[in-house]
């Protein structure tokens, strides 16, 4: 590098001495001219002929982001998608399961008459491809529905009226109100949630977003609440009213997932994240006729496939996983079952059973293959061979593992508030170039899931005696 | 007067754009889409590169810069999608993405999105990025909105007051493609020359800035602009006095076109979310 013969401190000193000698503020008056100029400009270039299409867009803003209507809208929205979701998955979603399971006993089958070892046609069928086969079936139909219905919205133009109908709540916790929008993203998935961080400007408004984005349930997540609210909440009620039950407890969940975001954003610019809110503008977008080739290219090549090939890499080795840990035996009883008798009065004190907790270990790498992970435990033994309709499922679980709707409840609780999946937690590390936070990450959430899982099943045992 | 210049994707014209993708490897010029955030710059980036950067209609969804290539009349261009911002004024981290890519990334050219009919907000980021840099094409986006909403923006007017081309375009229709790869083709071999316009401001803030370009450009040889750099020294930008006084200033100017060869096939995947 050549000498410098310029000393960069004089340059600076020059620079600031310079500064004083300018009238007024510079920041102001540099703004201003750029605002002037800019308007002298469009002024000379831009001619107004009339307002037709734009009233229509006046009006309908006026109803989506009215302080009485707005949030109303929204809830409806959010609870016809879920509704739609689920109406629309169950019948793909069990006709994909007789087909996949069918493949697995008739390829078992096939592995015996030709003297293939016990032990590899289990790992290879019973451990590895079942995980594959819970995988699909319980995740593809639920996301090809939920995906176009969300990209349809995002491409509408709505997801930046959500923000403004949510901007002062935001507010109120001291965060940032763009950080609706990242929680809006969130629920597509909390890994790309965290990168869309980056479009708030403060650092510390953005730690509150980056922290409290796993509460909003992620696409992965959606599935776990939407069988559990099917198979417990919703079947206990006239089949005429189900869909609508299993819909509205979804929706309540994500409600209880927001009001954590509320709750824990409070808390943290209280305590960590000490400060106010900094004010933004937002702008409104035009709405603009959805491209409908385009959403269903995004949604289901962009998004469907590539959460569902996540799920498919990290379902096969956990299928294996727990084959093995299943068919290990120590003494007369499997490594699995050891493991869950180990965690059962942990499992017990949050409301759920050894069983559960090993499968949100097994499945830390993307917590969406929570259920079928759960379901291979319980069914590790190989014996499974019937076709895993609803009704199948709720005996299975309620009769022969003796769940309540507590251990519903909580599950869906833990699933909405526990630990972020590995790949958001590397985003989050990434993001914020701090083990500590990636750290506090897991400690807030994980933190806030025992805690809530812990006490409403303490006050349910109260009330309504050992459940 | 008619402004837009149909092309679809049979017509001879269209077929000089070839779609390059991720092929990066071996690229002759670097261009660089900036614009306010949802202006259709992704659109437009996808269109060109045959890439699927993920679009979407609300502001602030590309936050990383992402690359891909396409290539016109035989030229390898490679193209960066900047973060869509309102100004490169801040301290975010978006405005610094772009910001720092138009002043060290050293683009042959930049192509500033703007949606016609919000075309004076945009106008406040089309004067920053001219203060940076000449090279600067204008694509006057959404034409067919503006119209809907009743609003004409006359482009040669345009391209009178601001000194560069402003080209009328659809990115959503694919309309005024061929004449903005064109322009953009124009600006870098010199058979246009711009004019940008400058914000004049006063007399005595030209003479600080005159004052202060010389010592910069001592300090700092081949720094790509170093008016630029004295008008944010006079605003007191931390960043850019840190970057001066650390030699990151010095270490950027040599590093930045280096480090975007390797980086663009990386970002560009990372960048598809």
């Amino acid at each position: 590098m050549s000498e410098m013969n310029v000393h960069p401190q004089e340059v600076l000193r020059r620079a600031e001495q310079l500064r004083r000698s300018l009238s007024g503020n510079f920041r102001d008056e540099m703004v201003k001219s750029l605002y002037a100029e800019a308007e002298q400009v469009a002024r000379k270039a831009v001619r107004t002929a009339g307002q037709r299409k734009y009233d229509f867009d006046r009006a309908l803003d006026r109803l989506v982001t009215s302080p009485w209507t707005g949030l109303p809208i929204m809830f409806l929205l959010l609870a016809l998608i879920i509704w739609v979701t689920v109406i629309g998955a169950n019948i793909p979603s069990e006709l994909l399961a007789q087909l996949l399971f069918g493949i697995e006993a008739f390829a078992a089958d096939l592995f015996t008459k030709w003297g293939v070892p016990w032990w590899l046609t289990g790992f290879l069928w019973h451990g590895v491809w079942r995980g594959l086969a819970w995988v699909v079936s319980v995740m593809l139909p639920p996301m090809a529905i939920f995906f176009p219905l969300f990209t349809f919205l995002e491409d509408l133009g709505y997801l930046p009226r959500v923000a403004f109908n949510l901007d002062w709540l935001f507010k109120r916790t001291g965060a940032h109100g763009k950080q609706a929008l990242t929680m809006a993203m969130g629920f597509g998935c909390n890994a790309a949630g965290v990168v869309a961080t980056r479009v708030i400007d403060s650092p510390r408004e953005r730690l509150v977003a980056i922290l409290t984005n796993n509460f909003v349930p992620c696409n992965g997540r959606f599935p776990t609440l939407i069988l559990l609210a099917t198979v417990f909440v919703a079947a206990s009620f006239p089949p005429a009213f189900a869909s609508f039950i299993a819909a509205g407890t979804v929706v309540l969940v994500v409600l209880i997932g927001v009001a954590f975001t509320f709750l824990m954003s409070w808390l943290l610019t209280r305590t960590l994240l000490r400060g106010e809110a900094s004010a933004f503008t937002l702008e409104l977008p035009p709405y603009r006729p959805p491209n409908l080739l385009r959403i269903l290219y995004t949604s289901l090549i962009d998004r469907t496939i590539f959460v569902l090939w996540r799920a498919v890499q990290t379902a096969a080795p956990a299928g294996a996983a727990i084959w093995l840990l299943a068919n290990i035996y120590l003494g007369d009883t499997s490594l699995a079952q050891h493991i869950a008798n180990f965690l059962h009065p942990f499992g017990h004190l949050l409301g759920l059973d050894g069983a559960i907790l090993l499968a949100y270990i097994i499945a830390i790498p993307a917590n969406e293959i929570v259920v079928p992970t759960l379901l291979m435990i319980y069914m590790g033994t190989g014996m499974m061979t019937e076709l895993p309709s609803l009704s199948v499922l709720k005996d299975l679980l309620v009769h022969q593992h003796g769940w309540t709707l507590l251990t519903a409840s909580n599950l869906m609780l833990f699933s909405l508030l526990h630990n972020p999946c590995a790949t958001t937690l590397l985003t989050i590390y990434k993001e914020t170039g701090s083990k500590k936070w990636a750290a506090w990450s897991v400690v807030i959430t994980l933190g806030t899931a025992f805690l809530v899982t812990f006490l409403v099943a303490t006050i349910s045992r109260a009330i309504f005696g050992a459940v | 007067m008619k402004l837009t210049n149909e092309h679809c994707a049979t017509c001879p014209a269209y077929s000089e754009l070839e779609q390059m993708g991720l092929r990066l490897e071996r690229f002759d010029r670097v261009v660089a889409l900036a614009g306010n955030p949802n202006t259709g710059k992704s659109t437009l980036f996808n269109l060109l590169t045959g890439l699927k950067q993920h679009t979407g209609n609300w502001p602030g969804k590309t936050v990383t810069r992402a690359e891909g290539g396409y290539q016109f009349n035989g030229v390898r261009y490679k193209l960066v999608d900047l973060p869509g911002t309102y100004s490169l004024l801040s301290a975010s981290q978006d405005e610094e993405v772009a910001r720092d890519f138009i002043l060290f990334g050293q683009p042959d050219c930049v192509i500033v999105v703007t949606d016609a009919t919000a075309l004076e907000r945009n106008l406040n980021l089309v004067l920053q990025v001219m203060e940076i840099t000449d090279k600067v094409v204008i694509a006057v986006n959404m034409m067919d909105e503006a119209r809907r909403k009743g609003l004409e923006v006359d482009t040669r007017t345009l391209a009178r007051e601001l000194g560069v081309p402003c080209v009328p375009i659809s990115a959503r229709r694919g309309e005024g493609i061929h004449a903005l790869l064109s322009t953009v083709a124009d600006v870098i071999e010199g058979r246009i020359q711009t004019q940008p316009r400058r914000v004049q401001g006063t007399p005595e803030f030209q003479q600080a800035v005159n004052e202060l370009v010389p010592l910069i450009e001592q300090l700092a040889p081949g720094v790509p602009n170093a008016r630029w750099l004295a008008i944010r020294l006079l605003d007191g930008d931390a960043r850019v006095q840190e970057a001066l006084l650390n030699g990151d200033l010095l270490r950027r100017v040599a590093r930045q076109h280096q480090a975007d060869v390797t980086f663009s096939r990386k970002m560009a995947v990372e960048g598809r979310q």
